[in-house]
């Protein structure tokens, strides 16, 4: 069977780059995007549409926080922790922060190490995005039980304004949803590199398809992506 | 099309995309990048741990937001490096968001305007 929906990309043609290039990209024929493969192309255009989603939860919430009578709750105050007899203001978040640029720093390596074919080293980059990424799950658990122990709800709390509750349930949770879904995908990901399928061409479980290293940068731009929106949920949900 | 113009060729050698459209570069980038992640996430939450109030909290807020966002896009996802087809094709799209954002701005003024007077005050 000959593979219709071929992958590689041969760009053995000099193309024009800037503007230029743009527009002749655009009105060619056939295909748009000259030296991306296929399935980056549709990775991207699955973020551009979860753009859009994140985007119109933070939308609601600009909406819901300004057309509001009672006063917002004092985020800085809602998400401190104590640790002694000092008041952090907003560390854990702070910390759930770090932890996912960090997690995202050891994916772009994990990419690297992919296209220089050093098979184990990028398993193991992999493996650790993975686990810094279930470390910021966990987190959000605890934060998630400590605000429904002091009786936030989705339709109320003591704090104030009662929105706040499923506005931070909504967005949080859809977040950590795709932080969960993303360490499952990179630990199918770390497995299949330590298997060494995208050396001998093994076909993907699901898709029957023959991978290469690009499918480790393809689920960075995932992971990535991710890093994105909770930079956007940290400013406007937490900061603000 | 075979247009060969040196001119609008990018001079550093690791922002030339091979040709095979794989995007690998030299660590040293993603390193300083990484680091630059570190002390602007730091920044912003210096931002609350100050206190600042205001218009210079929203505006540090955004900038160090936009920033980060910027050198996420940019590096670790590359867009650096793709071509301008694909770069418009992802951020162009979300400028939709930014006009309903104004719309719904002057939306909720208005409902809140009417909450005020017409339902009880405050």
């Amino acid at each position: 069977m000959t593979d219709t929906s071929q992958v590689q990309v041969t760009a053995s043609v000099d193309r024009t780059t800037g503007l230029s290039g743009l527009v002749e990209d655009w009105s060619s024929d056939q295909r748009a995007f000259k030296n991306v493969s296929w399935r980056k192309a549709m990775m991207w255009i699955f973020l551009l549409s979860d753009t859009f989603i994140f985007g119109i939860f933070l939308l609601s919430y600009m909406t819901s926080r300004m057309s509001t009578k009672v006063g917002w709750p004092n985020a800085s105050e809602v998400f401190s922790l104590h640790i002694g007899h000092t008041n952090f203001p907003l560390l854990l978040i702070a910390i759930m922060t770090f932890v996912l640029i960090t997690s995202s720093g050891t994916m772009v390596l994990a990419v690297n190490y992919g296209y220089r074919k050093d098979r184990k080293l990028t398993a193991i980059m992999l493996l650790v995005t993975a686990l810094l990424g279930a470390t910021f799950v966990g987190m959000q658990v605890f934060e998630w039980s400590k605000l429904i122990s002091e009786g936030v709800r989705p339709w109320s709390n003591p704090m104030g304004a009662p929105q706040f509750g499923g506005i931070f349930f909504m967005i949080t949770g859809f977040h950590g949803t795709h932080v969960s879904i993303g360490v499952i995908f990179l630990l199918v990901m770390a497995q299949k590199v330590w298997r060494g399928d995208y050396d001998t061409q093994r076909p993907g479980f699901f898709t029957s398809r023959k991978g290469d290293y690009e499918c480790v940068e393809i689920m960075g731009l995932y992971w990535h992506f991710v890093d994105l929106v909770w930079v956007f949920i940290f400013a406007f949900f937490y900061l603000w | 099309m075979i247009v060969s113009n040196s001119s609008h060729k990018d001079k550093d050698s690791f922002t030339e995309l091979p040709a095979d459209g794989h995007q690998a570069h030299p660590l040293k980038v993603y390193f300083v990048v990484w680091g630059w992640l570190f002390v602007l996430s730091a920044c912003s939450y210096m931002v609350d741990f100050m206190s600042f109030q205001g218009y210079l909290r929203w505006t540090l807020i955004l900038f160090f937001m936009i920033v980060k966002a910027g050198l996420i896009i940019a590096f670790f996802m590359h867009i650096k490096w793709e071509r301008l087809s694909l770069s418009y094709a992802v951020l162009l799209p979300p400028i939709a968001v930014l006009v309903f954002v104004a719309i719904m701005a002057i939306e909720a003024n208005y409902t809140v305007f009417t909450r005020f007077n017409f339902f009880g005050g405050g």
